[in-house]
């Protein structure tokens, strides 16, 4: 068989691995992070330094008894989970994680790092995670509980409303760079000003970046913006009657829409994986770092700042959000037009 | 290669279908997703004929029957439950109060 | 080879799906079969090298209006509302007019089928683009857009206007105050 078939289907392969892998060190980083922040150790005792804790949590997960409430909906709660983590899954696939490489000589021309490589990319990325609505709609609704229902619906309605300002501030940068493909818009960062700044878009969009955090932030459904699945006002949300490995599925979900979220606003903002002492071929190690650092600012700011209430969440996401997007849009493109000219 | 008469009757059968989902369902919403079968497969005949005429006019059309499709969709929704709510049923029987 | 396995692939997905949507007696599943038969059309469009029609097919149709269409078959409890009557007013068991209506459609598609496939012109496979690349540019479809079709795009965005405007009005309670 053609090589670089074999090579190509290897690198899918070893994506979709490591997502898997960074939803079961985020569980770890987050109960690490979590315990250091509130002086007290995480888990220390399985393995060194706690490290086989993942492990024993799926395990645990895995031998629970697979409930399902006598009213449930039997196919729509089956479906629920499997389709988070289908979307999860999915929206990974057109974000590129490292440069071309040729494996040390081995291939006559080099391969993409990434599962694959569209000019519509970014927009890819956009559509799959909002089907991800649908999964959280579903648990709601085929539960056939109240605080499910009302977790669902709440939670729904409010990735909705950030989608808009998600949007509007990606549509900002694909204005800079002219081009809709996740590697074209991280190529085109690459180099520095003055050789100190780095051309990363941060720089040229900060009320951009700090939108897209957020936006990012409150499309993942995590803290402030968690109200949906807030432990003291809803019992669980949405995943309320679920057990076991359905259950497993839905913050494993969320951990990797929280990994794509970091993925995408490095390769938007950060400069993906260009970085000063590496050559390109090994950028996929400034890419990790640069993903790391993302999502520790995510941990670090669930366990500070306190929850918004949902009306206060909603009020926020179309009455400053979305307004700060769009004005971020029109000076963008007055920017690039009156540059350009 | 696939001929454009493969693309054009898929169309028309899923046209078809949309077609009789809107006689046949006795239930408002059912109606309404038959509608938007109906435009789907206009959507899909359109776009076929822009890449056989090598123009990008397919795809913008499609682009605007699909955002028409969403604001009729919208509407018809808000009407819906309008109506719902004075007569509490769903059955497109039910709203015969101007028949003579 | 593969192309034509995609092509029969989606296109049954398609059509299996759609007619599912209208067979269903719960308006939940409908809206969910409807969804995977928008994912198939998706798919389609990315063969007919439209990679932004599908994709904003997937944000616009199958990511917001069927998430509106179940928000609403939430909202008015229809599952359990249709289930009653299904059994009084199933197309099955209305012999005469169910059946006919059946032939009538039949007979659509095989005039159509029979039409497209005498036709002229038909049998060209779908062609290249004259000239450039194979897979369409956004930059040449939205220069496209915004030059020749301006005037559509403003009116549609009024047209956008005026159904959010519609919509929160008709879907009010008698009494709201706003």
């Amino acid at each position: 068989m053609d090589l670089r078939l074999l090579v190509q289907l290897g690198i899918i392969g070893l994506t979709f691995f490591m997502l898997i892998n960074a939803s079961a060190l985020l569980v770890y980083a987050e109960r690490k992070v979590m315990g250091f922040m509130q002086q007290r150790y995480g888990p220390y005792l399985v393995g060194p330094h706690g490290l086989l804790q993942p492990l024993a949590d799926i395990l645990k997960l895995l031998m629970k008894e697979e409930l399902r409430p006598k009213g449930a909906d039997r196919w729509l709660f089956t479906l629920a989970p499997i389709l988070s983590v289908t979307a999860a899954f999915a929206a990974f696939s057109t974000v590129p994680w490292g440069a071309e490489t040729t494996l040390f000589g081995l291939l006559d021309e080099p391969v993409k790092l990434g599962a694959a490589d569209v000019n519509v990319g970014v927009l890819v990325v956009f559509a799959i995670t909002s089907m991800g609505v649908y999964g959280i709609v579903l648990a709601g609704w085929s539960s056939n509980s109240k605080y499910s229902l009302l977790g669902g619906l709440r939670s729904a309605a409010q990735m909705i409303s950030y989608e808009l300002s998600y949007a509007t501030a990606i549509a900002a940068v694909i204005l800079l760079a002219g081009s809709m493909s996740i590697r074209e818009i991280v190529d085109g960062q690459a180099g520095s000003w003055f050789s100190i700044v780095p051309r990363w878009y941060v720089f040229l969009q900060p009320l951009g970046f700090i939108i897209y955090m957020i936006a990012g932030v409150a499309e993942t459904n995590r803290a402030p913006f968690d109200f949906p699945e807030a432990e003291q006002e809803l019992v669980a949300g949405y995943n309320t009657e679920y057990s076991s490995v359905r259950f497993a599925l839905f913050p494993q979900a969320e951990y990797i829409n929280m990994t794509t979220m970091a993925a995408v606003a490095t390769g938007l903002y950060l400069g993906g994986w260009h970085g000063p002492f590496l050559p390109v071929e090994y950028g996929w190690i400034w890419f990790l770092l640069k993903v790391s650092a993302i999502l520790f600012l995510y941990i670090w700011v669930r366990w500070t700042v306190p929850r918004y209430r949902y009306d206060q969440l909603m009020q926020f996401g179309w009455k400053w959000l979305f307004p700060a997007a769009v004005v971020n849009l029109i000076l963008t493109a007055a920017a690039v037009l009156y540059l350009n000219a | 290669m696939i001929p454009l008469g493969h693309y054009l009757i898929v169309s028309a059968i899923l046209f078809a279908i949309g077609t009789a989902g809107v006689f046949l369902r006795r239930n408002l919403i059912t109606i309404l997703l038959s509608i938007e079968i109906m435009l789907n497969a206009v959507n899909l005949s359109f776009v076929a004929f822009g890449r056989q005429l090598g123009s990008y006019d397919g795809q913008i059309i499609t682009f605007f029957v699909i955002t028409v499709a969403a604001a009729e969709a919208a509407v018809g929704l808000a009407v819906i439950i309008a109506l719902y709510r004075h007569r509490e049923s769903l059955n497109p029987d039910a709203f015969t109060s101007l028949r003579w | 080879m593969p192309e034509t396995l995609v092509f029969y692939l989606l296109s049954g997905l398609a059509i299996v799906t759609s007619g599912l949507v209208i067979g269903q007696r719960n308006p939940m599943y409908s809206v969910l079969l409807l969804v995977a038969s928008f994912g198939a059309l998706a798919g389609l469009y990315i063969q007919l090298d439209a990679p932004f029609v599908a994709v904003a097919q997937i944000i616009i149709y199958a990511g917001a209006v069927m998430v509106l269409f179940l928000f609403v078959v939430m909202l008015l409890n229809a599952p359990q509302e249709d289930a009653a009557e299904w059994d009084r007013t199933h197309p099955l068991r209305q012999p005469a007019f169910a059946r006919f209506s059946a032939l009538l459609a039949l007979l659509l598609v095989v005039q159509l089928v029979w039409a497209l496939l005498t036709a002229a012109g038909t049998d060209a496979p779908v062609a290249a683009r004259a000239g450039s690349e194979t897979v369409s540019s956004v930059r040449a479809l939205g220069r496209t857009l915004f030059t020749d079709y301006v005037f559509a795009f403003e009116a549609t965005s009024i047209l956008i206007l005026v159904a959010m405007v519609g919509a929160v009005v008709l879907a009010r309670r008698e009494g709201d105050q706003a």
